[in-house]
């Protein structure tokens, strides 16, 4: 018997006995005979040492960020994670909790969530956040439908082609059966002012990202102004650590914004898991979808925390909810939360600065190099496009035998940025990852 | 402990930080003047790292958790997390790296997903498993997708109705609504099974799928299941297989062998990823051949001895960035990997003898809503004798100050004043017995002294909570002037 199960042989005789049954087996007598107890062709079970050792073996096969340096972002980011954001997420206390359903005894994760929900309105300067989606895609779509359903007759999306590429076709695959048209990303090299020009009175939201898939920062307040005036939603994606820095959703005037979370404090984990960052208006509140925490007081009139506005969801209305969501990201909103509240307003303009001071050093460095060339496409934050005079797949694999995790080939995504390499520099690259990346290009 | 903690914003003060951060060493470069923001960041804190682990500790200690104690939410799966599982998904190699890396670069990591495709295929009787989705609720989102794409590949485009039980999950329904389909709901029968007149009488070429839980919300297996996918397939319709309560049938049988054609698991449920007060889970989803290019990608293959990614012929697309919540796959692989195959039948005989405990022990009180053998749960009524005034949220919330977590209250909405226990199989005996007597006692004070009920709970951080203003009047972010309304209110 594992060592995960408390019960006895003695007493699971007696349980039988309470029960009325001879043997476990008879409590499964309404599976079809036939089909009970089939044979599992699994590996033997290992014990707790033998199977440290095998994943030890596993891991080891990874070239991982602490032993390469990293200039691969295109979405994901490496960047400075301080200990007391693990330290605290072990407790068992938040992490073997549930949803926050009996508020009584969830009042930790409850709090929690509603400094999460206050911290990313600061940080993004919305009036409202919900408590999380899977990941900065799926915000991203399921914002889209938010503005769809809140513009009734409008059935067009209209994306900007430098939104990341992987989230475009999660807002593909999103609404393949809701009857929308999505257009705007049918040329990959079209501008912003270009995709913007698609949208019209039967558009219901614009989407466009800042700093977008290739690093660009872009001035979003004209063509907030051109959305609204056509009677769209504008959907701005960002990235939290710029918004140490930059113009914030709210500064443009963006209806709905959402971000990738994973900057703030969260190991890049191959991918998953991450936070997906939800805000809107007021306007919009009622149609968000996704958990939300307010407060209020209890028979005592001690301030609480609670679930709220439940109405809008699965749980209560099924086939009417605002969406199907129902478990979010709630640890890594914590993360996201205890990095947010160690970094600061100090912390996370630091941070932002650093990223962007060693980039422009990288981006400058590269640029004098024989056979590079950084493309011209305006003010970027901590990512830029290299012209590489050989494929980029051959570049990083040269790089990997130096110790260097390379940047993004956009040749796939992006045809007419042939021989491209996306390369991201943040606080966690120094000057010496830098000069190195440098030299081992040049040579 | 439980002492009152303020809201975070009210630790700030002018000059703090948390963290040590170095400086740039590069020469500067000017800042695009125009792109900045106004505000200095008014909205954020300004808190050293000794205050910031302080006030978390503090607020973590207003939760209850697994850890302390038994957690018998109905159709959540509240077991055990163990221990190793936290120390894998951090090891150097899963937890920091990148997910565009070269393939070649991370074979390791491909390799565990592979793993992992492979057992949960074998352990549910499908042929191919896709991990990307991040939630029950996403694998869902995912197979109904794939049966719209099934349906509209093979020309059959009048099928517009997904058929729900009326003890489905609310993300039943919901999915099936967030695809496009037109939801129709199914009665159950006297035996807690789906009604099969019903659904014959429902069932037709509009059909094209219905979204089963079995052993279902009611706790029990369904003794129809065969039948029931009989009359969709012979409709044309597919059979969608919600695993949230696969913890009851690990190696007591595969539902690909009783007529599912794609089914989605809960990491964070039957193999024990924890729940994180919320999240993160993982939804991934299997699915009989004939489904298996619809699936998202990207999948992990095997060629020429090297893990390889790919995205099938005919996929309904990725369902979110990257390949999924990969720190949960590398938990639930570790789960798998040290129970084998007994071990994982083992944990569903447990589950289910606890749950059939407590029913027997439990059901000459709380009447039981279907009179039959459970599976891993048990579906009782908070209506007792002699205490009309008592609901089963009373019970609940006095559960609390017997040191439980109350279980899951008026869910299935099929059941009047619901109340579903699932112990798990990782509760002792010992601890059975204190909720069997903690139950027996509520139901004394029920019709002896009502009012505790009523006033509870009463040792919990705080008192009952006016829900009813949260959602009048939302503050859902710190403003400090609303608060202080609403405490001088």
């Amino acid at each position: 018997m594992s060592h995960y199960i408390s019960i006895t042989e003695s007493e699971r005789a007696e349980m039988l006995k309470a029960i009325g049954v001879a043997d476990v087996a008879d409590l499964f007598v309404d599976v079809p005979a036939d089909l009970r107890f089939p044979t599992l062709d699994l590996p033997a079970a290992l014990a707790e040492g033998e199977m440290a050792r095998e994943l030890r073996r596993l891991s080891s096969k990874n070239s991982d960020v602490l032993n390469y340096s990293c200039f691969l972002g295109a979405g994901a980011y490496n960047h400075f994670i301080p200990a007391a954001v693990d330290s605290l997420l072990r407790r068992s206390e938040f992490y073997t909790a549930y949803t926050p359903y009996q508020p009584e005894i969830s009042q930790g994760t409850l709090q929690a969530i509603f400094e999460y929900q206050s911290l990313m309105c600061g940080l993004l300067q919305m009036d409202a956040a919900n408590a999380s989606h899977y990941d900065g895609a799926t915000a991203m779509a399921e914002g889209a439908i938010m503005a769809i359903n809140a513009t009734r007759n409008r059935r067009k999306i209209v994306v900007a082609p430098s939104v990341h590429p992987q989230y475009r076709s999660v807002l593909r695959s999103y609404t393949q059966g809701l009857g929308v048209t999505i257009t705007g990303d049918e040329n990959p090299a079209a501008s912003v002012a270009e995709a913007a020009s698609l949208v019209d009175n039967e558009t219901a939201v614009f989407i466009v990202q800042s700093p977008d898939f290739l690093g660009v920062l872009h001035d979003l307040k004209p063509v907030a102004e051109q959305i609204h005036a056509a009677g769209a939603l504008l959907l701005m994606v960002t990235n939290p650590i710029a918004l140490g820095l930059f113009q914030t959703p709210g500064m443009v005037g963006a209806d709905i914004a959402v971000m990738e979370g994973q900057p703030l404090g969260i190991p890049l984990s191959f991918g998953g898991p991450y936070v997906g960052v939800f805000s809107c208006t007021e306007k919009l509140l009622r149609r968000m979808a996704g958990r939300l925490v307010g407060v209020t007081t209890d028979l005592n009139g001690q301030l609480g925390y609670v679930l709220t506005l439940q109405t809008r969801e699965q749980h209560i209305r099924r086939e009417k909810a605002t969406s199907n969501i129902c478990t979010n990201q709630g640890l890594m909103a914590l993360a996201a939360t205890i990095y947010t509240s160690l970094m600061g307003k100090t912390g996370l303009r630091k941070v932002a600065e650093l990223c962007y001071q060693r980039a422009h050093y990288a981006a400058k460095a590269i640029g004098q190099l024989d056979g590079y060339e950084v493309l011209e496409q305006g003010p970027f934050f901590h990512e830029f496009v290299v012209r590489c005079p050989r494929p980029v797949a051959e570049i990083t694999q040269a790089l990997h035998a130096q110790g260097i995790i390379g940047g993004y080939d956009l040749s796939k995504d992006y045809p007419h940025l042939d021989n491209a390499m996306l390369i991201c520099v943040t606080e966690q690259n120094t000057k010496n990852d830098i000069d190195q990346l440098v030299a081992v290009l040049g040579g | 402990m439980h002492t009152y903690e303020p809201p975070i914003f009210e630790l700030s003060s002018p000059g703090k930080i948390g963290a040590a951060l170095p400086d740039a060493g590069v020469p500067e470069t000017e800042l695009p003047a125009h792109l900045l923001r106004d505000d200095d960041l008014a909205g954020l804190p300004e808190i050293s790292e000794t205050e910031v682990v302080r006030h978390f500790t503090r607020i973590s200690q207003r939760n209850f958790c697994i850890d302390t104690g038994m957690y018998p939410l109905g159709s959540c799966t509240m077991k055990y997390n163990p221990k190793i599982h936290e120390d894998a998904a951090r090891m150097p190699g899963f937890a920091f790296i990148h997910p565009l890396q070269a393939e070649e670069t991370v074979q390791g990591a491909l390799q565990l997903t592979y793993e992992l495709q492979a057992i949960l295929a074998e352990i549910s009787g499908f042929d191919q498993v896709c991990l990307q989705p991040a939630a029950g609720a996403q694998g869902e989102f995912a197979g109904i997708l794939v049966f719209r794409a099934y349906h509209l590949d093979r020309g059959d485009d009048q099928r517009d109705e997904v058929l729900c039980p009326n003890s489905a999950h609310g993300t039943n329904p919901a999915t099936a609504a967030m695809v496009g389909f037109k939801v129709v709901e199914i009665a159950t029968d006297s035996r807690g099974n789906v009604d099969l007149a019903d659904l014959r009488a429902k069932v037709g070429p509009r059909t094209a799928g219905l979204m089963l839980t079995n052993p279902n919300t009611l706790g029990l297996f369904d003794e129809n299941v065969h039948e029931v996918a009989k009359i969709v397939h012979e409709a044309g319709g597919l059979m969608y297989g919600d695993g949230a309560n696969f913890n009851a049938i690990l190696g007591i049988v595969k539902p690909g062998d009783v007529g599912f054609d794609f089914m989605h698991y809960n990491l964070h449920k039957t193999f024990t990823t924890p729940h994180g007060g919320g999240g993160p889970g993982c939804g991934a989803v299997g699915c009989k051949e004939f489904l298996a290019d619809y699936l998202p990608g990207p999948i992990v293959a095997l060629k020429d001895g090297q893990y390889t990614r790919h995205t099938p012929a005919k996929s309904i697309g990725r369902l979110k960035a990257f390949k999924g919540n990969f720190g949960m796959f590398v938990r639930a692989y570790t789960y798998i990997r040290m129970l084998g195959a007994a071990g994982l039948r083992s944990v569903s005989e447990h589950a289910v003898l606890n749950a059939n405990y407590l029913r027997v022990n439990l059901d000459k009180i709380y009447p039981v809503a279907y009179d039959r053998t459970c599976m891993h749960e048990v579906v009782l009524q908070g209506k007792i004798k002699g205490a009309p005034s008592v609901h089963t949220l009373d019970i609940a919330k006095r559960l609390i100050d017997f040191g439980f977590h109350p279980p899951t209250v008026y869910f299935p909405i099929s059941v009047a004043e619901s109340i579903m226990i699932e112990p798990t199989e990782t509760e002792s005996k010992r601890n059975l017995d204190a909720f069997i007597d903690a139950m027996k006692q509520i139901a004394l004070e029920a019709v002896e002294s009502p009012e505790l009920l009523h006033a509870a709970p009463t040792t919990a951080p705080v008192r009952r909570l006016d829900e009813a203003t949260a959602a009048r009047r939302p503050i859902l972010k710190y403003d400090q002037a609303a608060i202080a309304a609403l405490l001088n209110k």
